[in-house]
C-alpha cells in the first residue's frame, strides 16, 4: 500500500526523519499538508508525486489526523517503528511547545490589532497553500487506471459536495468512494 | 503562574474527570476520519454543553488560536486539554486523540503493504486518490471563506497559488508576507 520503492531517495537515519518532520510541522501554518508536500516530494525526495497521493488517500480514510498518519506510514516504511515514532514526535514536539506557551500567552496577544490583522493574512495565504498543493497532484491521476474524465468527475464531485455544498464528509467519502473504488475494480479486472 | 496552574489549569478537575476525558478522546479518534478538525462539533458538545469546563468563546478561541500557530491542525486539541487541565489536560486530550487512531493507522498499512499488489488494494488506492485531491480543493476552498468579501485577499489567496504552482519557494515566505501585508492592515 504505502510503499515508498522507487522514490528517488531514502532518508539516512531516524534521527533524520525526526528533524525533517520538526522542521516540516515549524513551516505549517493552518495546517501542514502543502508544506509536506514540498518538503518530502520536492525538497527531501522521498517520495514521488504518485506516492504522496497514494500515502495520503490512506491517511485520510483512516481515523486519525492525516499528516500524523502519512508520518507514521513514511517513517514505518523506511525505518519501522523506530521511523514511525521519529516522524510523529518530530511533527508533534515543538509545535505542541509553541502552541502551549502562545496559549498561556493569548489574553494579552488577543487584544493587539496588529496581531488579529497578521492572523487574517496567514488565514488567506493557508488556503491558498492548500489549494495549490491539491492542483499540484492533479497531474498524478493520469495514470489512474480509472483514467482521465472519470477521475475528474469524482474530484469535482468531492469539491462540491464537501467544499461548496457542506455535506458530511463520511457519507461523501463512502458513497463517492464506494462508486470510484467499484469503477477502479472493475477497469483493473478488465 | 504556579506549579499547580502550570500542571493541572485553573480548575482542577477530578482525576475521574481527567479519565473521562481520555476515554471521549479516545473514542472521538477513532471517528476522525478526514482529520482531527472533523471531531471538533462534537468536542464542543461535550467539553462546552455537557460538562461546561469552557464557554464557547474559549471554545472558538482555542481552534482559531492553534490554526494560527506552526503545526498539524490536531494542536487545537492540545489547547483545549490546555485550557481545560494544564499539561495534565493536554496529556489527557492529546494521547487519547492519538493512541487509538495510530495504532490502527500503522497495524492498517502494514496489513496493506504485505497485500498492494492484491486488487482490492489496488482499487482502494486507484479509487480514492482522486476524492482526496478534491477534499483537498475543498479545504482550500472553506479557508478562503473569510476572505471571500475582500478583494485584496482574494488576490493574497491568488498569489500564493500561482507562487507555489510556478517556484520552489519555501511556504514559509508566503506565510510571512500574508503576516505582514495583514498586520499592516491590508487585507
Amino acid at each position: 500500500m504505502s510503499d515508498l520503492d522507487g522514490a528517488p531517495r531514502s532518508p539516512g537515519s531516524a534521527t533524520e526523519m525526526f528533524r525533517v518532520f520538526t522542521w516540516l510541522a515549524l513551516q505549517g501554518f493552518g495546517g501542514v499538508l502543502a508544506v509536506a508536500q514540498r518538503e518530502l516530494v520536492e525538497r527531501q525526495r522521498w517520495m514521488t508525486r504518485a506516492q504522496f497521493v497514494e500515502t495520503l488517500s490512506i491517511g485520510q480514510v483512516l481515523p486519525g489526523p492525516n499528516i500524523v498518519n502519512m508520518a507514521l506510514m513514511i517513517g514505518d516504511r523506511f525505518f519501522g517503528w523506530r521511523g514511525a515514532v521519529a516522524s510523529v514526535a518530530g511533527l508533534l514536539l515543538v509545535p505542541t511547545t509553541i502552541v502551549l506557551v502562545l496559549a498561556a500567552l493569548y489574553g494579552q496577544l488577543s487584544a493587539v490589532p496588529i496581531v488579529a490583522g497578521a492572523l487574517r493574512g496567514m488565514g488567506a495565504v493557508a488556503a491558498g497553500l492548500v489549494m495549490a498543493t491539491g492542483l499540484k497532484v492533479v497531474p498524478t491521476l493520469r495514470q489512474n487506471p480509472q483514467g482521465l474524465p472519470v477521475c475528474t468527475l469524482w474530484l469535482v464531485l468531492t469539491t462540491l459536495a464537501v467544499g461548496v455544498w457542506r455535506w458530511p464528509m463520511v457519507w461523501v467519502v463512502l458513497g463517492l468512494g464506494a462508486l470510484s473504488m467499484a469503477f477502479a475494480w472493475w477497469r483493473l479486472r478488465r | 503562574m504556579t506549579l499547580q496552574g502550570l500542571l493541572w489549569g485553573p480548575d482542577i478537575l477530578s482525576a475521574t474527570d481527567l479519565l473521562q476525558v481520555f476515554v471521549h478522546f479516545m473514542l472521538l479518534s477513532l471517528l476522525a476520519i478526514g482529520g482531527a478538525i472533523t471531531t471538533a462539533p462534537d468536542m464542543q458538545r461535550y467539553i462546552v454543553g455537557e460538562h461546561r469546563w469552557l464557554t464557547d468563546a474559549q471554545f472558538t478561541a482555542s481552534v482559531a488560536l492553534a490554526q494560527a500557530a506552526p503545526g498539524p491542525n490536531v494542536m487545537f486539541v492540545a489547547v483545549i486539554g490546555w485550557n481545560i487541565g494544564g499539561l495534565v489536560g493536554v496529556a489527557a486530550t492529546l494521547a487519547g486523540s492519538l493512541l487509538p487512531s495510530t495504532t490502527l493507522a500503522l497495524s492498517a498499512t502494514r496489513w496493506g503493504a504485505a497485500r498492494r499488489e492484491s486488487i482490492g488494494v489496488r482499487a482502494f488506492t486507484a479509487g480514492m486518490a482522486p476524492l482526496t485531491i478534491g477534499l483537498l480543493l475543498a479545504t482550500g476552498w472553506v479557508l478562503t471563506e473569510p476572505a471571500r468579501h475582500m478583494p485584496a485577499a482574494i488576490a493574497l489567496v491568488a498569489l500564493t497559488v500561482a507562487v507555489m504552482l510556478r517556484t520552489k519557494a519555501s511556504p514559509l515566505w508566503l506565510i510571512a508576507a500574508g503576516a505582514v501585508v495583514g498586520g499592516l492592515g491590508w487585507v
